[in-house]
């Protein structure tokens, strides 16, 4: 742009931004096709993998676009057009570990498992005819163990964490320091790290019992440090979405507060309710620092919650990398196992979760 | 008929509570001076469970005041001991260090420079997802895209551990050679490239990986409650759309990209199990990311590596180790929620249109309210255009009539 204005008539048109220079409309997918294509011979020359394909793919295609939108189009428009390429890049950059774990843990594990591994405990077992020592494989003692003690730390958590819920939304004013200590409290909860809950459970028991307190109780507790912030968190979220105009109605015909919860504001709201406990249980059923710090872990098979070590899903393929015994092939190999197993667990939960949003969402709101 | 006390005057409902079963002394219903309060019936039940709701939330500070405590009561024998004359501490995994200290400030070094590199390679990442699920992905499919992100948060962190053993330790390698050398004169890649792969920088990625979702799910809420005008006035002005980005978006969200962020780095600082698994620790001050043994290590892997070895003291010193890192999250955690909730407050002294409160920051609670709501916004969404259907006919009704009556 020149400085100085010219009076005379410009010798070309005057551009009109919206209509000329403009690329066009399916111009990215062909830089697309053309980046993957040069990249693609470009790796070949030096050796061929695909992330590194893909990763070349993507800045030669981010470039290309660039100079090519801000040669024909303004520079605005090719900053625009790079900061969609950006954007979605790194989107796509977030699904490549979700699907290269999910791949790894499913190749890795589907091997080990299957019924043997699933029902057996591990242990060593002495042949008399052969005299061999062989070692069985198995998770039945971790899988046990892994439901015995998310299901004590659910036991614990999710009265209180929906107790706290109700208190917040149906009887605390927003204003009331003790409302607003506990919110912010139950915020700063969901970010204790996992380790220091494990930390605390054994401190606890440790001086309440004695030293080599481990035992599947104290893991629950630690879970239920966990846990708490996030099902008062949901079952918040999932009780403020119940109108107003229900509660308004119920105490205009004179119910009290309690029947109105119970009756009125509960029900709406259970199926939400139910999803946020089975996506928090989801959640702290793969924690694995908390359990191993307050339940160690142990080869045999221990149903006793207060009494011993207790093995867990997580705490099993932690240790079959880190602590693996003698055959360190096979150790890994159940890590694995144990991994698709717990993976598997999430999953089922997580279905559940929707399965019940779904299903059983209150029936008056369509 | 004793359900039967309706909405009356506070007299009435105050006659009607002391001729209940319920005994009369509810704090509340006493008549106080003119103000006519309308209170339902007080029973047994309610005070019962309204205590049960209150005791609730007292427990939650119970708890949190009792994990301090009891960390503090473990650690302090550790914390006051004479490291050198101590044998129990001069052996093992604590041996050599001078004081309490000594032993835990490279741990926690190795802590924030673990957290940092995640938070480098992480945040920017998870900023760029948020814009595109609320900006840039087809309005149809951005619900589905945002709950594969969250999907991210569901995998348990072992599971992480273990990828990052089999898959991002061998696919670093060749990047940390070329790191090392043709930038090999910074600091950060310098030293002797690691063979096996076992650094900081792997476990950094998977740190990235793992903070991802929750950086992702808060800031995304927060684009997407950007007020509609903004974008449109920017876009009306002739905004491309990350002018209108830049302009719109960015500056109402600021502060809570600031506190995501920040929630980001405190779920870094306490994650064991990827670090744990990974990198080949050493107990230093080093800022080498792709060495084999000048690898800082960080507290929670260090707890969990030798827990099971230590012995009472040694325990001890970890659990201390472990207090410093609970104060450091939490000072993280407040302050994320201080820069949010001052925002906010500033913004309702002003009037501004700015961001109210965060959004819940861990992603299995947005999961839930994402199933829930799923339905009721497909709901919402006939309903509006519904609305948008009788308003149109309804303008066209009046417009008849008007021009009835011109005629």
């Amino acid at each position: 742009m020149s400085a100085t204005i010219t009076p005379q008539k410009p010798s070309n048109p005057i551009a009109n931004t919206l209509t000329s220079g403009q690329l066009p409309r399916r111009i990215e997918l062909y830089v697309l096709l053309g980046a993957l294509a040069l990249s693609a011979v470009l790796l070949l020359l030096i050796g061929f993998n695909i992330a590194g394909w893909l990763v070349l793919a993507a800045v030669i295609y981010l470039i290309a676009l660039g100079i090519l939108s801000s040669v024909v189009e303004t520079r605005r428009k090719a900053t625009d057009r790079v900061v969609r390429g950006l954007v979605t890049v790194a989107f796509l950059l977030a699904l490549a570990p979700l699907i290269s774990t999910l791949y790894t843990v499913f190749s890795k594990g589907i091997g080990v498992i299957n019924w043997n591994f699933i029902t057996q405990t591990s242990a060593s077992v002495f042949n008399p005819d052969t005299l061999e020592v062989t070692t069985q494989v198995g998770a039945w003692q971790a899988i046990v163990g892994t439901l015995i003690i998310t299901g004590i730390a659910a036991l614990i958590s999710i009265p209180i964490g929906i107790l706290t819920a109700i208190y917040l939304v149906e009887y605390a004013q927003p204003k009331q320091w003790l409302a607003r200590t506990v919110t912010f409290l139950v915020d700063v909860m969901t970010g204790i790290p996992s380790i220091v809950a494990g930390l605390f459970a054994f401190s606890l028991f440790s001086i309440i019992v004695g030293p080599k307190a481990f035992s599947g109780f104290s893991a629950s507790v630690a879970l239920s440090v966990l846990m708490i912030p996030i099902v008062v968190r949901s079952c918040e979220e999932m009780l403020r979405l119940v109108p107003m105009d229900l509660r308004e109605a119920s105490f205009a015909l004179g119910v009290s507060r309690f029947s109105t919860i119970t009756k009125i504001v509960l029900p709406t709201a259970i199926a939400g309710i139910v999803t946020g406990v089975m996506l928090a249980i989801a959640r702290v059923i793969g924690e694995t620092a908390p359990i191993f710090m307050a339940a160690s872990f142990t080869d045999n098979f221990n149903s006793n919650p207060f009494d011993g070590p207790m093995q867990t899903l997580p705490v099993m393929a932690y240790t079959g990398y880190k602590f693996p015994g003698q055959d360190i092939a096979a150790s890994n190999d159940s890590a694995w196992g144990a991994a698709l197993l717990l993976v598997f667990l999430v999953v089922i939960l997580n279905l559940i979760a929707r399965v019940v949003a779904k299903v059983f969402a209150p029936k008056g709101s369509r | 008929m004793s359900e039967n006390t309706a909405v009356k005057s506070a007299k009435n409902a105050n006659e009607t509570t002391a001729t209940g079963a319920a005994s009369a002394s509810t704090p509340g219903s006493a008549p106080t001076g003119g103000s006519r309060k309308v209170r339902a019936k007080s029973r047994p039940a309610d005070r019962i469970f309204f205590g049960l709701s209150v005791g609730s939330a007292i427990s939650i500070m119970v708890i949190l005041a009792g994990v301090a405590l009891f960390l503090i009561i473990q650690a302090v024998p550790a914390i006051v001991a004479d490291w050198p004359s101590n044998g129990d501490l001069n052996e093992g995994p604590t041996a050599g260090f001078a004081n309490f200290w000594s032993y835990v400030g490279p741990l926690i070094w190795g802590t924030l420079f673990a957290s940092a590199i995640a938070l480098v390679i992480g945040a920017p990442i998870a900023i760029g997802i948020a814009l595109f699920i609320s900006h840039y992905a087809p309005r149809r499919l951005a619900g589905a895209l945002g709950y594969l992100v969250d999907l991210l948060a569901a995998v348990p962190s072992i599971v992480f551990g273990l990828w990052g053993i089999i898959v991002i330790r061998p696919f670093l390698l060749p990047l940390s050679d070329w790191l090392n050398t043709y930038l090999g004169w910074i600091p950060l890649f310098g030293g002797t490239v690691s063979t096996t792969g076992s650094t900081i920088l792997a476990g950094g990625v998977v740190l990235a990986v793992m903070i991802l979702p929750i950086i992702t799910s808060i800031s995304r809420e927060i684009f997407l409650q950007t007020p509609r005008l903004h974008e449109e006035a920017a876009l009306a002005l002739g905004a491309t759309k990350w002018e209108m980005i830049k302009l719109a978006v960015f500056p109402y969200g600021r502060s809570g990209v600031i506190s995501a962020t920040l929630l980001g780095l405190g779920r870094a600082l306490g994650e064991t199990m990827a670090i744990a698994l990974i990198i080949s620790p050493a107990i230093l001050v080093s800022v080498r990311m792709l060495t084999e043994g000048e690898n800082s290590q960080t507290i929670a892997a260090n707890i969990a590596l030798n827990f099971p070895i230590a012995t009472t003291l040694q325990r001890e010193a970890l659990i201390g180790t472990g207090l410093l890192l609970f104060v450091i999250s939490l000072a993280v955690n407040m302050l994320a929620r201080v820069i949010a909730g001052r925002a906010g407050a500033s913004a309702n002294r002003k009037r501004k249109a700015m961001l109210a409160q965060l959004p819940p920051s861990d992603p299995s609670t947005v999961l839930a309210v994402d199933d829930v709501l799923a339905k009721r916004h497909a709901a919402e969404d006939v309903e509006r255009s519904e609305e948008a259907s009788v308003e149109q006919t309804e303008s066209e009704i009046d417009e008849e009539k008007r021009k009835g009556t011109d005629a």
